[in-house]
């Protein structure tokens, strides 16, 4: 049983991360129907940025609190990273707004590979470690432990999601991004800017995922040029599972995609008789997508997706 | 070009002078650059292979495909099952080339039949997804059963033989020594003219014209009675079964394989030799795909370079390949869609003789999701 | 029997009623009009019959077999073919070849037959071909055929769209408002061209908003309103209908 919640609890926390990456693709696709297959790459971006100001800091000012390095960190990665979304709208995507829909897919995994190699460039191909910089005391709950780093994760992932629920349900420019998924025409007809509106969308999207790749490399003490390809997969299988396109979507799949995911690779051994191990983590959220798609493609809070043709 | 114009008026002239050049080639380019360009070569002709089976899938059906790499390791994987070591089975290439085709077509339908009928952006990412899973599969099944050899792979593969003419060994033939990469050269030749014969015939078909309607206008296909899924289906299980093969040959030709070669990366440098050459246009296609392997193997020369100018290799030149990659995708979708080398037809879409062509460059080329 | 029945046909979208127990009957060799004020469910009738969409309730019937709740493809095996309100040609493919996309319900060569191209299937491609040029020379654009048809223009657009649905070889053809965006002129060739569709012996099902056109190219017309028809007859007799007169006619134009 203690298992069982401490899977639990280590599913929620990865899966709030997942969510806020999964945000951003599912804000970009409400509005563009565009998957934003760079996204992944954000938050790669976001990490690695982040370390490189931590490591700048610590050689600068090393008697600087370890807390206050890492906020350093973030407040640089961020506006980074929605330099880089907003960068990324505007070269690769705009132009190809009209075009048919496998141009800016391409032009999209492209961005891609780009900014991989880019990191790879300027970081190098090894892994970076998170330096030992945030507190490390442990609440036990049920039998089960849980970090001050894993409550920091969850608290901060569900404050920027409400603030995020809030932007979008009650502002002005939330209700012209909503307006905006509905109609781009009819949006632009009414007065909504919807090229700014579209360049917000990706700005707070890629916020959100720099956030992300801070609390992923410091959760797992790593990050690596290669990092966000994987996230990025699994948080778009969160997007699909909550239903692409619906924002509280996004926050519940990634939540669910955390959880399936770490009990998943606790039980996956008993399941298949020690035949699978728990290095099949990955393919859960694969599996996940495909049952998804197949059978429900509205995903859970969604609309309808599938073309019928 | 007078010589083209010349030969254009010449057929078979001209036939028989791309075969004589086809046949030299291996020689000329042994002779010029060194042994080492003729494996080159052979991998060159691999990869129009595989390029040409993904064209049908991306550039006849219009349907992006991210995992094609997955086809082609399974039959890679299938070869070194039924013939090496490692089960101990010694099947001949004859029989294990077409069951590896079959192998990969038949996953090529489990895979397709749910999940062609969403969106063609979400079938990007199942695709990529398979492509993971088949990936993650061949790196760890090595326990408790031993079925991949996990991350070392597998080796001592059974080159192909004929007989009892061996393709991995040097032979004396007319007083030349010719080399296994030689031999490897022409067996692929022989392969990518059948892959490249069958795909001429399908674009010119029947079928061919299902594909390119389903591109074109999905839901206007299925109102003018083409059954659409099943319709994808075949183009998604042809494009696997060439993979299939491709893999098989790979496997064949290496004497080793292991999950390293057939990741993601390997996927869209694929895609990047169709998109460079021209989706759905055979020529264009072959341009991409010799033009994507022939020039990282040039790009070694760049470190030559930064060693004589800078005194040291500041920049790893295979480092660069990705990311030059990256940017021609980018670049050719944005300021050349239809590619280095389109069909007639598409460029003139592009350039139409009369003055409707203006607004319609808003859909330079007709691949459709 | 009727050629084509359609019976008690509802849809519902959510809560919303766009069909409510919609009935026609399209006889063998007529041209038979369906008009109605915007959003009154006249294209919502033609995906239900057509097989974009399902039905919620009702059949609709063409020479007595089911085509309701049935996928698009096998709609047209069955002899119903239909054009689009918004043309849908495919754009890049040239005007012969989008007719002879038309023919593959007709035709059969599979992979194997396309890759061996036998005497089979060589004699079947040179038929759709021949069969792709008769047609075309039946709109009149014979001399378009090597165009691409996205560079035609639109009223030629319009018959080539037509020309690819006859190529199925359709007991019935649906227009969906085949004259919209016309001048005068071309809608008074348009209406010649209907009769003789209709001469050579296909029957043809036509929504429209042109109200005139319908009156005088239709032999009988139904008026849907609401989701529902409100009227059925010869044009004459719905023209004198009071229910019309007041949803449809008072209102337009």
């Amino acid at each position: 049983m203690d298992i069982f919640i401490q899977q639990l609890i280590n599913g929620l926390v990865l899966g709030s991360i997942y969510a806020l990456v999964a945000l951003g693709y599912t804000m970009v696709y409400g509005i563009l129907e565009l998957i934003n297959f760079a996204h992944g790459e954000v938050t790669m971006m976001g990490a690695m940025v982040a370390l490189a100001v931590i490591g700048a800091l610590m050689g600068v000012a090393p008697d600087l609190p370890g807390v206050v390095v890492v906020l350093g960190g973030v407040l640089i990665a961020v506006p980074v990273c929605m330099l880089l979304g907003f960068g990324i709208e505007r070269l690769a995507y705009r132009p190809l707004r009209n075009a048919p829909r496998l141009a800016p897919l391409i032009t999209a995994i492209g961005l891609s590979i780009v900014l991989q190699n880019v990191a790879m460039l300027i970081w190098g191909r090894q892994y970076i470690a998170f330096p030992p910089l945030l507190p490390k005391g442990q609440f036990e709950i049920l039998g089960a432990h849980i970090s001050v780093l894993q409550l920091f994760i969850v608290a901060l992932s569900v404050t920027v999601m409400l603030g995020l629920w809030f932007t979008v349900q009650k502002t002005r420019l939330g209700r012209a991004m909503r307006a905006t998924a509905q109609s781009r025409e009819v949006a632009a007809l009414m007065g909504v800017n919807v090229n700014s509106v579209i360049a917000a969308t990706f700005i707070i999207g890629s916020a959100l995922a720099a956030l992300a790749g801070v609390m992923v490399s410091a959760y797992y003490g790593l990050a690596h040029y290669y990092m966000g390809f994987l996230l990025g997969l699994k948080a778009f299988s969160a997007a699909v599972l909550g239903g692409i396109g619906n924002i509280a979507g996004a926050m519940l799949g990634g939540l669910l995609l955390g959880v399936i995911e770490a009990l998943g690779a606790g039980y996956i051994g008993d399941l298949s008789g020690g035949f699978l191990g728990s290095h099949y983590q990955d393919v859960f959220a694969f599996f996940i997508l495909s049952l998804v798609l197949v059978f429900r493609p509205s995903g859970l809070l969604g609309e309808r997706v599938a073309s019928r043709a | 070009m007078p010589i083209v114009n010349y030969l254009r008026a010449r057929p078979r002239l001209a036939l028989v002078l791309v075969a004589v050049l086809l046949a030299a080639l291996p020689f000329l380019v042994g002779a010029g650059l060194g042994k080492s360009w003729v494996r080159v070569l052979d991998f060159a002709l691999l990869y129009v292979m595989l390029a040409l089976g993904l064209n049908i899938v991306v550039g006849y059906a219009g349907l992006l495909d991210l995992g094609y790499v997955a086809f082609y390791a399974l039959g890679a994987y299938l070869y070194a099952w039924l013939a090496s070591p490692h089960f101990g089975l010694h099947l001949p290439f004859w029989a294990v080339l077409p069951l590896g085709a079959l192998l990969a077509g038949v996953f090529g339908v489990l895979l397709g039949a749910p999940t062609l009928r969403l969106r063609g952006d979400y079938l990007a990412i199942v695709t990529l997804g398979f492509g993971e899973i088949i990936r993650i599969f061949m790196n760890n099944l090595n326990a408790p059963v031993n079925i991949t050899n996990g991350p070392q792979g597998m080796n001592l593969i059974d080159p192909i033989a004929l007989g009892g003419f061996a393709l991995s060994k040097t032979h004396q033939i007319f007083g030349f020594s010719v080399s296994n990469a030689h031999l490897y050269y022409y067996l692929f030749l022989a392969f990518v003219l059948l892959v490249m014969f069958v795909a001429l015939r399908l674009q010119d078909s029947r079928i061919g014209r299902a594909w390119a309607a389903i591109r074109e206008d999905e839901l206007a296909a299925s109102a003018m009675g083409i059954d659409t899924r099943n319709v994808k289906l075949l183009a998604f299980a042809m494009g696997a079964t060439f993979g299939g093969l491709a893999g098989g040959l790979f496997a064949a030709f290496q004497g080793f394989i292991s999950p390293e070669s057939f990741g993601l990366m390997e996927s869209i440098m694929i895609l990047c030799m169709i998109v460079l050459g021209g989706m759905g246009h055979i020529p264009g296609v072959i341009l991409g795909a010799v033009l994507l392997t022939v020039l990282p193997e040039a790009l070694r020369y760049v470190g030559d370079l930064q060693r004589a100018v800078l005194g040291h290799v500041a920049v790893d030149p295979a480092d660069l390949r990705m990311l030059l990659f990256g940017c021609a995708l980018i670049l050719m979708m944005l300021y050349r869609p239809e590619g280095l080398w389109p069909s007639r037809q598409r460029k003139r879409e592009l350039h139409a003789e009369d003055e409707v062509a203006a607004h319609e460059s808003a859909s330079l080329y007709d691949a459709r999701g | 029997m009727a050629l084509l029945e359609v019976d008690r046909v509802g849809k519902r979208f959510g809560g919303l009623a766009a069909l409510d127990e919609v009935s026609l009957k399209v006889e063998q060799g007529e041209i038979y009009g369906l008009i109605g004020p915007n959003g009154a469910g006249k294209t919502t009738l033609f995906n239900c019959m057509t097989g974009l969409y399902g039905v919620s309730g009702g059949a609709v019937r063409l020479d007595g077999r089911a085509v309701h709740n049935r996928a698009p493809h096998e709609v047209v095996r069955q002899g119903f073919a239909r054009t689009f309100q918004n043309i849908r040609l495919f754009p890049n493919m040239s005007a012969l070849e989008n007719v002879m996309v038309g023919r593959h319900v007709r035709s059969r060569a599979g992979v194997l037959g396309a890759v061996l191209r036998g005497a089979r299937t060589r004699a079947e491609e040179a038929a759709i071909r021949q069969r792709a040029q008769e047609l075309l020379h039946f709109v009149g654009l014979e001399r378009k055929g090597r165009a691409l048809a996205g560079h035609l223009a639109y009223g030629e657009q319009r018959r080539l769209e037509i020309a690819r649905a006859l190529a199925t070889e359709p007991k019935l053809l649906a227009l969906d408002e085949p004259v919209a965006g016309m001048n005068p002129s071309e809608r008074r060739q348009m209406a010649e061209f209907f009769l003789k569709l209709r001469d050579s012996g296909v029957t043809l099902l036509l929504i429209e908003h042109d109200v005139k056109l319908v009156m005088g190219v239709c032999d009988r017309v139904a008026v849907l309103d609401y989701g529902r028809k409100i009227a059925e007859g010869t044009p004459d007799a719905v023209q004198r209908d009071p229910a019309v007169i007041a949803a449809y006619l008072g209102s337009e134009t």
